[in-house]
């Protein structure tokens, strides 16, 4: 080839309609997900819809009669295994943020806890499971309990917590905590009643997304051995129970020991069932729960539209 | 008096945030130390020669350990989903840090989260309900009706968000300066995209890959319920495989009491897979790092 004006052709029409081409293949397979997760939308609907009922949501499982079973059982497990989740989970995950972002020296112990973190974000959570089971089952001897099951999601569940935690903090301008530190604040006051307050939003964000993806997961759960057959609800009952603070702690003490099932775990056992019937409860189970999963999803997005409208720096 | 409380307070909390953040540390130790610990009973009654060389699984009939055939599963799956979510996902990050007006791509990560958010057990039931009968069986109908395709299928589905969430991250962090260089040049946006945007961030692409495939390794309630329980070495994706994850769940399903044979399989599975994963993420996260030091 030689160099030259003469050689040289633009060619640009056609480079113009490759690109646009190209845009057009780009917007197609951009689609290509919202497609599936419509179809996958009204399949479910289809299928489920016609299951949904107020009986269908207060009846408990069974196993011999399709039209009578319901998902009762499995909601509130659900309910509790993510209130021991978010009860453990916040408190130690905002910790762990704030100390790396507001109080880690630069070293290389900092360093090695930030890549851990990284990395255990990205281990199965089936992996979760089995820690779980080792620890808070075996030896802990919490048993197959909604206790084993939230503080393992909770393991599973930091990371993402800590991660979302501390690009909130890191978002809030270093103006902020200097004002502070001028008119004499500690360490502590600066961030409780400063920095803390400014990146809430972000963090409740992040926290809502990461406990919905708690309430989603299966697999954990039925490692540490979550039922989908239970007869009872923990804590469904407090007769028997003192009308004491004796009498409450010994019910929660209970119902935290107790055997449950949880949604994705009752959805995955009916999916699982030859007959058909037990498919359509699937299909119902999971309107059920993406109904909830869409509900703090839409939360999550929204306080985070609000924050960025309301910004105070 | 008060300064002196003000400086223990001062003390303790940081003391209970740095505990906070230890906990990370001990469960990465607490994983290891239980994965290690069944891991070696299992190996005191197998070879790892065995483990590592033999290419058939099955604990139950005649106690053959061999690995292969649960990793040929997980790769057979891995490896179809990424066929689908890399194209997907790279586009699509491309469209939204490229082409799309404002407006679409700040409602892009909201969308990919919502994406990503759906359980793995719904995407379980949509691959044997509506992917194997309505998309496998029609194309290819001796397929059988659990088949490493429709697991693959899904779990493409479910790394996608990941992937183009990363790599839209890499395309933004591309300074503006090397995309106006190249338009002066009279370069189109296709040019500019694929020869300027794209190879600038080409290991954050590579990271984003990884991260997905680390993920796709790891997934495990779709593969449970469509991919099937038969461990076999086998390229063919129409036919019931089994993964490492699989079998975890099948093993962990029925009655397996402690220090039995099958239990300790759970460990030494899972800590096939935590190997694997952890070997993929460290690789990733260390090629991100090199890409924030480059642009920042």
């Amino acid at each position: 080839m030689s160099a030259g004006g003469a050689q040289f052709r633009p060619r640009l029409q056609a480079r113009r309609t490759l690109g646009w081409l190209f845009a057009a293949v780009c917007v197609l397979f951009s689609l290509t997900s919202l497609l599936v997760l419509g179809v996958l939308l009204v399949e479910v609907f289809r299928v489920g819809w016609p299951a949904l009922s107020w009986t269908f949501i207060r009846n408990l499982p069974s196993v011999l009669f399709p039209e009578q079973a319901g998902i009762w059982t499995a909601l509130i497990g659900s309910i509790w295994t993510v209130a021991i989740t978010a009860l453990a989970a916040i408190p130690l995950g905002i910790g762990a943020a704030v100390y790396l972002e507001e109080y880690a020296p630069r070293n290389w112990l900092t360093n090695a806890i930030s890549i851990n973190i990284a990395n255990l974000a990205g281990v199965p959570s089936i992996v979760y499971g089995i820690l779980g089971l080792a620890i808070f089952v075996r030896w802990l001897e919490f048993d197959r309990s909604v206790l084993s099951g939230g503080l393992t999601l909770a393991l599973l569940v930091l990371p993402v917590i800590i991660i979302a935690s501390r690009e909130a903090l890191a978002a809030v301008p270093d103006s902020v905590r200097q004002a502070a530190y001028a008119v004499g604040a500690t360490r502590w006051q600066t961030i409780r009643h400063h920095v803390l307050p400014a990146a809430l939003p972000g963090i409740i964000t992040g926290v809502i997304l990461a406990l919905s993806r708690a309430v989603g997961e299966a697999a954990p759960l039925i490692m540490i051995g979550a039922l989908a057959y239970v007869t009872s609800v923990p804590g469904g009952s407090f007769e028997g129970y003192d009308h004491s603070l004796a009498g409450v702690w010994s019910w929660l003490r209970d119902a935290m020991l107790a055997d449950f099932s949880a949604m994705p775990i009752q959805i995955y056992n009916w999916t699982d069932a030859p007959q058909k019937e037990f498919h359509v409860l699937a299909a119902a189970g999971i309107i059920v729960l993406l109904g909830g999963l869409l509900t703090m999803n839409a939360v999550a997005v929204g306080i985070r539209a609000w924050r960025q409208v309301h910004r105070t720096w | 008096m008060a300064r002196i409380l003000r400086k223990l307070r001062e003390g303790g909390i940081h003391a209970a945030l740095l505990g906070c953040a230890l906990l990370s540390v001990a469960t990465t130790i607490g994983i290891v130390w239980v994965l290690l610990r069944e891991s070696l009973g299992f190996f005191s009654d197998v070879p790892l020669r065995e483990f590592l060389f033999r290419l058939e699984w099955a604990p139950e009939l005649g106690g053959k350990y061999g690995v292969w055939p649960l990793v040929c599963g997980t790769m057979l799956v891995a490896g179809g989903g990424l066929l689908l979510a890399i194209p997907i996902g790279v586009a699509t990050a491309l469209y939204l840090s490229e082409y799309a007006p404002h407006w679409l791509r700040q409602l892009g990560k909201p969308i990919m989260e919502v994406l990503a958010g759906i359980p793995t057990v719904v995407y379980g039931y949509f691959a044997l309900m509506f992917i194997t009968p309505n998309i496998i069986r029609p194309l290819y109908p001796e397929a059988d009706v659990f088949n490493a395709a429709s697991a693959a299928i899904v779990v493409g589905i479910m790394i996608i968000p990941t992937i183009a969430s990363l790599c839209d991250d890499a395309f933004r962090a591309v300074p503006r300066a090397l995309r106006d260089g190249a338009y002066a040049l009279s370069a189109t946006k296709l040019e500019v995209s694929t020869r300027v945007v794209f190879p600038a961030a080409l290991s954050g692409v590579v990271a984003a890959i990884l991260l997905g495939l680390g993920r796709a390794i790891g997934e495990t309630m779709a593969v449970a319920i469509a991919a099937g329980m038969t461990p076999k070495v086998t390229a063919n994706p129409f036919t019931s495989i089994q993964t490492m994850t699989g079998y975890i769940v099948q093993v962990s399903l029925g009655d397996t009491p402690q220090g039995s044979m099958a239990y300790r399989t759970i460990f030494v599975i899972g800590f096939t897979l935590f190997l694997m994963t952890l070997g993929i993420n460290l690789v990733a996260n260390y090629v991100l790092g090199r890409l924030r030091e480059k642009y920042e």
